[in-house]
């Protein structure tokens, strides 16, 4: 193994500058960007800078290992580069085209270095497969990662933008929700209800369904639960919002929301919650 | 021994709870109750748990209990001040601790409690007007 690393070692460091403008010539090539375009000049810097950081690891830790610490220089590069690409809108398949693009000049050399030695040249050039094809597919994993943490902290800023409570009026707050309650979102949203029912001192809460697409048993046991919950601290609730098939639905599935008070629009529930805190709405002039 | 103070404030009793409870100290704490009750012929208390973060099974057992015993004594209970993640624990371990009143805070417990004897009192007074 490390004749053959010692092999691709001298073809790397003997036809450096060449390699490297065959390499950006051959990436020019591989898949036309849409809108997602990277400026040659970045193009050159990240190849130089890979084939420097690549043979160092060659000539520290060999072509075996590329988890190992002599591989870190080169992993970060990768990672570093993916992970930009990946925001700049390139799909994984064009971010691993970057290493896999050194394939064709690379064996092109591998193989006028060991014209005569056919075993040599199969053994060197199946090491050199090996090796560029485990980095390819780190930076498709590194790519896939990138995307996925955007999608778990978009997720985690949707929970927390659908779930405001507001406060109608002294004593009277309401909880808007909005898309689907799972029991994760509802954890979150029973807490933000008590801490602000604490906060303000408020007797009555309003849970608005409006933007609740469907309500199966689950969800209502949530919202159950919200409701004792909210009654435990000594706040009394009042759910709005449920539209005709919602309430069928409820009905169909044997849900049985209790003693709690409901109401079909948020209107009529706020009405409702100023009459028990002794209030009312009254008209002071004619008006259209 | 350590035992949980009981204050009488007129017609009411009021509890707080500000240790951690165990076994003990909730059996002296319904033994002293249930007596005062009784001996002050009180028609309400008021136990407050602001203080308690932390609740299990058996503390909201507890609590459930002491309101049941008081109604047998003809005193209403209202619980006030839980906390957040008291009302979510007792939730998801299943104890919605029916029966028993709630109220934010002490004050407004106060006008819970003192609005229901009132509604009691005016009812008996009712009852006793249609027989005579």
């Amino acid at each position: 193994m490390s004749k053959n690393g010692q092999g691709l070692l001298e073809v790397l460091k003997g036809q450096e500058s060449d390699l490297l403008a065959d390499w950006i010539k051959e990436q020019s090539g591989v898949a036309p960007r849409r809108g997602a375009s990277i400026r040659e000049s970045e193009v050159r810097d990240q190849c130089k800078e890979f084939l420097g950081l690549f043979q160092s690891a060659i000539r520290d830790g060999g072509a075996d290992d590329i988890q190992g610490p002599r591989w870190g220089g080169v992993r970060e590069l990768l990672s570093n580069l993916s992970r930009t690409r990946g925001l700049q809108g390139f799909s994984p398949s064009e971010t691993a085209s970057f290493v896999f693009s050194l394939k064709k000049p690379l064996f092109t050399r591998l193989g006028r270095a060991h014209a005569k030695d056919a075993e040599g040249l199969a053994e060197a050039t199946w090491s050199a497969n090996q090796l560029l094809d485990s980095l390819g597919l780190y930076t498709t994993e590194v790519h896939q990662k990138a995307r996925e943490e955007v999608i778990s902290r978009q997720q985690q800023e949707m929970l927390e933008l659908s779930t405001p409570v507001v406060k109608l009026w002294e004593g009277i707050l309401a909880l808007p929700m909005i898309g689907t309650l799972d029991s994760a979102r509802t954890q979150v949203v029973m807490e933000s209800l008590l801490q602000r029912i604490v906060e303000t001192g408020s007797n009555i809460a309003i849970i608005d369904i409006t933007g609740v697409p469907t309500v199966d048993t689950l969800t209502a046991q949530h919202l159950l639960k919200t409701v004792t919950a909210a009654r435990l601290m000594g706040a009394e609730c009042i759910i709005s919002g449920i539209r005709p098939q919602i309430a069928q639905t409820i009905v169909h599935l044997g849900v049985d929301l209790g003693d709690v008070t409901t109401k079909a629009s948020l209107a009529d529930a706020f009405a409702i919650a100023l009459e028990r805190t002794g209030r009312g709405v009254r008209k002071v002039r004619a008006g259209s | 021994m350590e035992r949980i103070p009981i204050l009488k404030m007129g017609d009411f009793l009021i509890v707080t709870i500000q240790v951690d409870m165990h076994d003990r100290l909730v059996t002296t704490l319904q033994d002293d109750l249930t007596s005062m009750i009784s001996s002050h012929g009180s028609h309400g208390v008021l136990i407050d748990i602001s203080s308690l973060d932390m609740v299990d099974s058996f503390i909201g057992r507890m609590i459930g209990n002491i309101a049941g015993m008081s109604r047998v004594l003809d005193a209403e209970t209202v619980v006030v001040g839980m906390r957040p993640a008291v009302a979510i624990t007792l939730v998801e371990l299943g104890l919605s601790l029916d029966g028993v009143r709630t109220a934010l805070d002490v004050e407004k417990g106060m006008i819970l409690l003192r609005a229901s004897t009132r509604r009691r009192l005016t009812e008996e007074d009712e009852d006793g007007r249609d027989e005579g």
